[in-house]
């Protein structure tokens, strides 16, 4: 019924506008063509400096309105980078943005139709030309400088001593593990997945030592300490995937086949971020953003970043995923060997008794 | 072609049919119903051909929008009419999740492929060529009318493909692997994504076809006197524009025949390491990078957006002079900037990747490489301002269309930079920031610049003009909406908000802005109604229009203002005018206009 109504209402709307535009057209055959064109050349130049004022009010009604639901503080260092980098780039380009809006709504207005009016023939100006080249150039050369500053800091070499974390996806969630005692990733194969009971998520060679003390949890339950810095090897098991984290400003695609990392160091805690925000239901959300298929969109993980202690006691409560698997069928059979399809585990060491912190 | 002198007095210019000259080239032959509407070659008809297809899928393609604008304002509520119309895609009136991804994937495939780039580029690369160069037709015919069937039957495949049992395509419009080439993974991989990916490679070839023709006719049908740099912006920038498509859509092609391969014929190009958890078996693919489609899909996509983006400039620059009443501002400028974005678009294809894992180092270089195209842009948009500064501006429908090209291509254009400089990426890529900037700066702008030409050329194309009043209300409500559209949208993309994603309520990082979708899918329906309202105005003029009575009415310099209000096939009527001087001589020696055709006086200078 409601429907039928809009519908109805929309049709009604359309023949009034349609009306009204015929008898305009009427009327300024009526008037003469010559005054109705002027007329409206008249309204719409107007309309320009309306539409010019009200814009940038609204433009600063809207920074207002949303300042408190964007961003927040960066919860990781390059996260900081980050938005130090988003200040930049925002003051260059709201310059040009509010200069050049003027501009060309102004002229708009100043130079709208007049009959006294002659245009000025300016073809070019070659000098003109080449400061609105240089000058461009001369800012963007200053955006790329800054840019690619920050951007080496943050694709560069992860600390030695950061924290080893694994995440891989899969439709529709996450995977985590941590290298275990040895500090190194089993290896693992693809061909080897169980996920009867969750027995080999990762599908790990057991075969390989190195996996049999691996801790592979749930993507809802990834363990950062705050202050540490985190390499986050991240894989995918299905199709491409994307570890977004918005609060880390980090973000970086899960490609079957080809592991790929990002590191950064978290600045609070989950329970300091609650107490910043306001939010008594804040998370560190892992956000899938890369489009993976129906349920993309609840493709969700959640990191827990703690403090050294509280990590080192919830590490303590962490199974293996080859005890787990033990013990969930009893003297269970390793599995068969495969060949290794993951690059090199990194051999950098994710160190839990670091006093670093 | 006969390209012998005529001095036309430009003013007396027959405007009647009557005259016939005994040349082989002028028209009149015998033509059927069939001839002159459907397998025509007249390349006016086909842009006509090429315009209304376009509409057609812009209506569907934007209607699509407004569905799953419905679901992302509304995610809580049901709508039972949405079953009634879309039967098990929307159980209960609500759209479902495979359904979901299948319109936003259409929406962009859609709305780039079909109306921006077939419906945008093939309505004036053929409209205009011809007439602004002086030719009585493409250089081929005859490829040109295939080129148009080609898109029709890609056309007819895509929308095939809506009715398929297990839904059209649903991988996003870019179609990345593995999610696209296995049925496993994702309902909308099965049948519909063949359905796409021939669809596709039927607009390729039909778009190779107008191309090459473009690309001929402009280097060897201009007429006496139509040297390079005489030519109209337009036709530099559709020149451009085909060399782009020409070279970058095969790359497309092939990305698209091996991922073909990977579905039907057991190969892994993109595949490798893969377990299908639904039916818990891994693939046997090995060894091959789903990172490679993307490489061969950017070369095309992102000269994809300037192919997209260039014919809108094109226009506007033609529109905003003959409407601000003097030249263009520099005109060798203008030319040289598209020249640069026609190169740099080769080079940055890697900035859609920033995130996939790719080396930092090649990162850096895109980034730098990306940046660089700012400083072309910035050249146009600075002479677009000078262009209107000292002019004497009348507001068209196309000028206002024109103004607002501009407005947009700058909001747009600076976000930009944001996105281009890799560090910044990191945090923005994929969320809605993204979707703001690209809707913004090749969706909006494209549009006003085709709404531009085509308020424009309507009186050449159908001998009467559009009704103003309506004219008026559809652009002020689309610019306005547009912004409260797409602008909102960054605010979300800096709050780290994927796109992609039906609902947001179980987030606690983006359900904050629940309201503000709920408002933007309001202004998204009312800028929908008013595009009818368009829609509308262009099929009632074409019939019941105010007729066209003067042959130039907008005091323009170009060509195509001398032929015959109504042209037949072959444009003029007798010899091909002779061109000698670049077109905007407007305000030049205290006379409004001098057209093309006129002879550089004794006392004159060149400009």
């Amino acid at each position: 019924m409601g429907t039928i109504f809009l519908i109805a209402i929309l049709i009604f709307g359309f023949l009034i506008v349609f009306q009204i535009a015929k008898a305009n057209e009427y009327v300024s055959v009526l008037k003469g063509e010559k005054k109705a064109f002027e007329q409206n050349n008249r309204i719409n130049g107007f309309m320009m400096i309306v539409f010019l004022v009200l814009g940038l009010v609204g433009v600063y009604w809207c920074n207002e309105l949303f300042r408190g639901k964007i961003l927040g503080e960066a919860a990781s260092d390059h996260g900081e980078k980050i938005d130090d980098m988003l200040y930049i780039t925002l003051a260059i380009t709201g310059v040009v943005f509010v200069a050049t809006q003027i501009l060309l709504f102004w002229f708009s207005f100043r130079y709208q139709y007049s009959e006294k009016r002659k245009p000025f023939y300016y073809p070019h100006n070659n000098k003109l030309e080449v400061i609105w080249t240089v000058i461009p150039a001369i800012f963007l050369t200053v955006l790329v400088g800054f840019g690619l500053y920050y951007w080496f800091k943050i694709t560069g070499a992860p600390p030695k001593d950061a924290l080893e974390v694994e995440i891989t996806g899969r439709q529709f969630s996450w995977i985590g593990r941590y290298p275990g005692k040895d500090h190194i990733y089993g290896k693992k194969n693809f061909r080897n997945i169980d996920d009867d009971n969750n027995n080999n998520r990762l599908g790990l060679i057991w075969e390989d030592k190195a996996s049999q003390d691996d801790i592979v949890v749930s993507g809802s339950d990834i363990y950062l300490i705050k202050g540490k810095p985190v390499h986050i090897t991240i894989n995918s098991r299905d199709v491409i995937h994307d570890v977004g984290l918005a609060h880390f400003r980090m973000k970086m695609d899960a490609v079957p086949g080809t592991p790929t990392t990002m590191w950064f160091t978290p600045k609070y805690t989950s329970a300091e971020m609650k107490e910043m925000t306001g939010n008594p239901d804040f998370e560190y959300e892992i956000s899938c953003d890369q489009m993976c298929g129906t349920s993309h969109f609840s493709m969700k993980g959640v990191i827990h970043v703690v403090t050294n202690s509280e990590f080192i006691l919830w590490m303590a409560k962490q199974q293996s995923n080859y005890a787990q698997m033990n013990a969930n069928k009893q003297g269970a059979q390793p599995a068969a060997p495969a060949k290794d399809s993951t690059q090199k585990a990194t051999a950098a060491s994710a160190t839990i008794k670091s006093t670093s912190n | 072609m006969s390209n012998e002198a005529y001095i036309p007095g430009q003013h007396e210019v027959v405007t009647t049919h009557e005259i016939h000259h005994d040349e082989h080239h002028v028209h009149h032959h015998h033509e059927t119903f069939i001839t002159k509407y459907v397998f025509s070659q007249d390349h006016k008809m086909i842009c006509k051909q090429f315009l209304i297809t376009g509409i057609i899928w812009a209506i569907l393609g934007a209607s699509m929008s407004v569905l799953f604008r419905l679901q992302l304002g509304y995610p809580d509520s049901t709508f039972p009419f949405l079953e009634d119309i879309l039967g098990k895609w929307a159980k209960g009136g609500k759209i479902q999740p495979e359904f979901y991804y299948a319109l936003v994937t259409m929406h962009g495939t859609v709305l780039v492929f079909f109306v921006l780039t077939g419906g945008l580029s093939g309505t004036f690369a053929n409209f205009l060529i011809p007439l602004q160069l002086g030719a009585r037709d493409m250089a081929s015919p005859f490829l040109n009318m295939l080129s148009y069937w080609f898109f029709f039957m890609a056309s007819v495949t895509m929308i095939s493909s809506l009715f398929i049992s297990t839904g059209p395509a649903s991988g996003g419009w870019t179609s990345y692997p593995p999610l696209s080439a296995l049925g496993q993974a994702s309902q909308g991989s099965n049948a519909g994504m063949d359905f796409w990916i021939v669809s596709m490679a039927l607009f390729v070839v039909s778009s190779l076809l107008g191309g090459l023709n473009y690309i001929s006719t402009i280097l060897n049908l201009r007429t006496k006197g139509m040297s390079m740099t005489r030519m109209p912006l337009t036709i530099w920038a559709l020149f451009f524009t085909a060399i782009l498509g020409v070279l970058s859509f095969p790359v497309l092609l092939s990305g698209l025949i091996l991922l073909l391969f990977d579905r039907h014929m057991g190969t892994s190009f993109y595949l490798s390491d893969i377990f299908i958890a639904s039916s818990q078996t891994a693939l046997a693919n090995e060894g091959g990078s789903p990172i490679l489609y993307q490489h061969l899909f950017w070369f095309l996509g992102h000269p994809e957006v300037y192919i997209i983006i260039l014919p809108a400039m094109g226009l506007v620059s033609e529109v905003m002079s003959v409407n601000a009443r003097k030249p263009i501002f520099g005109y060798m400028a203008m030319v040289g900037s598209l020249f640069a974005i026609t190169i740099l678009a080769f080079l940055v294809w890697a900035h859609h990747m920033f995130v996939t894992g790719l080396n930092p180092f090649l990162g850096s270089v895109f980034v730098l490489l990306t940046l660089l195209i700012a400083v072309p842009s910035a050249i146009k948009v600075f002479n677009w301002l000078t262009t209107l500064w000292r002019g004497n501006i009348r507001f068209t429908p196309a000028m206002l269309f024109a103004i607002g090209f501009v407005s947009m291509f700058i909001s747009g254009g600076l976000t930009g930079i944001w996105l281009g400089n890799s560090a910044l990426d990191i945090h923005l890529h994929d969320t809605y920031f993204v979707v703001a900037h690209f809707h913004i700066v090749m969706g909006v702008s494209a549009f006003f610049g085709m709404f531009a030409g085509i308020y424009h050329w309507y009186p050449k194309m159908y001998g009467r003009y559009l009704n103003n009043t309506m004219a008026y209300i559809h652009f002020w409500i689309t610019l306005i909406g547009a912004y409260l559209i797409f602008w909102p949208m960054h605010y979300e993309g800096l709050a780290g908000m994927p796109r992609r994603y039906l609902d947001y309520s179980n987030w606690a990082s983006f359900n904050q802005f629940g309201g503000l979708n709920r408002f933007i899918t309001i202004v998204a329906m009312i800028v929908f109604a008013i595009q009818l309202l368009f829609v509308f105005n262009f099929f009632y003029s074409i019939f019941k229009g105010r007729r066209v009575v003067t042959q130039n009415p907008w005091g323009a310099t170009t060509l195509e203002w001398t032929t015959p209000i109504r042209p037949g096939h072959g444009n003029w009527v007798g010899e091909i005018p002779e061109v000698h001087r670049w077109p905007y001589d407007y305000a030049k020696d205290g006379r409004e206009y001098i057209p093309q055709t006129e002879p550089i006086g004794a006392n004159e200078k060149i400009h």
